[in-house]
């Protein structure tokens, strides 16, 4: 039982307590390079979530095997291999999507959240439990790009996923859509989610001292 | 028994708080609103409203959320207001102008933490936010002077919310004016190599931002906050100066390409960047030898953007890059202590 919770707790972990994009700041080259719309921007998540959690597993059962001294080598070839399948996979299914998503898919191999994952928890993890983090890190990326790419292709385009919210006559935000909407966008999420995360904290605090009062 | 006082200096200190400037800075600003309105009517007179009632919702709003109260009686958020309204295009849609308002007071100001702490102007921020989300929005105007412009609002300034602007063309082709071709004088010279006289411009009578037209106005409101000392009078006269000296520069260079310094100075919004935007305490360096080239990189900028720029007019980001650099112009430029030992 104590085995679930704690697995639970692992996949729960990088969906919101150490979100990727929002807590640990990790992987923010694709985060504002592809994130103009709502579907690059799950794509995107997906195709990073595959490969984080296919390479997690597989370094995780290789951890008692792979040397110490040549680990970060053999963890970026473990990587870049699921990469090129991904690469592959979306030029062979639409390659309108692999245009817009350009060079950032073959760049997953850089994004630190795979090094980071593989180096911090995959390699001193068993399987089960590596796994279900790096599945749940990815989907927490995943959900972290959807959150900034949906705001911008709503602004930038007036459309979610394709479909128009406005009608014709929407006046497009051009800012949105280049580089400094990224960064305006992904600023805005982040105050509000250390506004949220400073309010239960003086929560908690005034709990803490209200107890100390008692006592 | 008569009774000895002990204080220490300063003894004698001017009755003078950031409210007192904050306020002439106002004053000084409402001139060029009414010429502003008289020009362009109604339209003019609602966005200049609209922007600066944003500016100060929104300050209230921050300043409430970060404890401090209610800071509108500063007058800041009002000037930043009235100045953003000023930069915009009279037709301006309203929505655009609340958005332009928003991103000034937010992005500006709040987020670093309110007036004083602010590393650029919050009413260029806003001009920079709207000219990058809009371009060419903000680069459509309507003629001064149309004759209905008390009766009715320009089309464009009432569009729909997130909707695109209605189009003006029938509204300037009922003000009898039938070769309008909707550029500012900058734009005319860039594209078409086509100056326009002193005269022009003195009168108002050229395509231009709600508030920029007037040069005379301009300069005689600053030169009552210069004379009253709540302006730095050497930061527009090192921009303007500059500003001239390296036009005239070019002029002596290839005096059939490029315009003279006088056009410089009166066209775009050399002149109200200098006088109001540039002279914003909180973006400006302090130290007097500081201010000088603070100004002249102004000055300088301006030129090189708009005569080797993609943009037509360049007042706007020289002052925002200036903005940034001035932290580091205070750097460099610090007086010697007494007695201490240059360090060169």
């Amino acid at each position: 039982m104590s085995t679930l919770i704690s697995n639970f707790d692992e996949f729960m972990d990088g969906l919101w307590k150490q979100n990727p994009i929002f807590v640990m700041m990790l992987g923010m080259c694709p985060t504002l390079a592809v994130t103009v719309s709502a579907v690059n921007s799950i794509s995107m998540g997906l195709a990073t979530t595959f490969v984080l959690t296919a390479s997690c597993l597989l370094i995780s059962i290789l951890r008692h095997i792979i040397p110490k001294e040549v680990r970060i080598a053999s963890f970026i070839v473990i990587i870049a291999t699921f990469v090129t399948v991904v690469d592959y996979s979306i030029q062979a299914i639409s390659l309108e999507l692999y245009d817009a998503l350009g060079a950032y898919i073959k760049l997953i191999v850089a994004n630190c959240i795979l090094l980071g994952r593989a180096e911090a928890h995959a390699a001193r993890m068993p399987p089960v439990p590596a796994t279900l983090n790096a599945f749940g890190m990815g989907l927490g990326f995943t959900l972290g790009l959807l959150a900034i790419g949906g705001v911008r292709e709503i602004f930038g385009a007036g459309k979610l996923f394709g479909i128009a919210l406005f009608g014709p006559h929407f006046q497009p935000w051009v800012v949105m859509v280049l580089p400094p909407g990224g960064f305006f966008v992904l600023a805005g999420w982040l105050i509000l989610f250390s506004g949220i995360r400073a309010n239960k904290q003086r929560k908690i605090e005034a709990e803490l001292a209200l107890k100390g009062a008692k006592a | 028994m008569s009774q000895i006082e002990l204080r220490t200096a300063p003894h004698v200190h001017a009755p003078r708080s950031v409210e007192t400037i904050m306020f002439n800075v106002v004053l000084a600003l409402l001139p060029l609103c009414f010429f502003s309105v008289w020009q362009y009517g109604l339209s003019s007179a609602v966005l200049i409203l609209a922007v600066t009632a944003t500016c100060l919702g929104v300050e209230r709003v921050f300043s409430s959320q970060s404890g401090k109260g209610n800071t509108l009686g500063d007058w800041s958020a009002t000037i930043t207001g009235i100045l953003l309204a000023l930069t915009l295009p009279p037709n301006f849609p309203l929505w655009m102008g609340v958005v332009a308002g928003f991103a000034a007071m937010a992005l500006g100001k709040a987020i670093f933490g309110g007036l004083g702490y602010n590393p650029f102007n919050p009413a260029l921020v806003g001009r920079a936010f709207v000219q990058s989300a809009f371009p060419s929005t903000i680069a459509s105007f309507i003629p001064a002077f149309a004759p209905q412009r008390f009766a009715e609002f320009s089309p464009s300034t009432l569009t729909m919310p997130l909707m695109i602007p209605t189009d003006n063309t029938a509204w300037i082709k009922a003000a009898g004016i039938d070769a309008f071709t909707g550029a500012t004088p900058l734009a005319r010279w860039k594209f078409e190599n086509f100056t326009y006289t002193a005269h022009d411009f003195l009168s108002g009578a050229v395509t231009a931002s709600a508030g920029e037209t007037s040069a005379i106005l301009i300069l005689l409101c600053g030169a009552y906050l210069a004379v009253r000392r709540f302006m730095d009078w050497r930061i527009p006269v090192a921009v303007l100066g500059s500003a001239a000296l390296v036009a005239w520069a070019f002029q002596l260079y290839n005096p059939a390409h490029f315009p003279s310094p006088l056009f410089v100075l009166l066209s775009g919004g050399l002149m109200l960047g200098a006088v109001f935007m540039a002279t914003d305490m909180a973006t400006s360096p302090v130290t007097p030898l500081g201010i000088w080239i603070y100004g002249a990189l102004i000055g300088v900028l301006t030129i090189m953007i708009r005569y080797f720029g993609g943009l037509t007019e360049g007042v706007m980001y020289a002052i925002l890059i200036s903005n940034a650099a001035s932290p580091l112009i205070e750097k460099f430029t610090q007086p010697r202590t007494y007695g201490a030992r240059s360090k060169l």
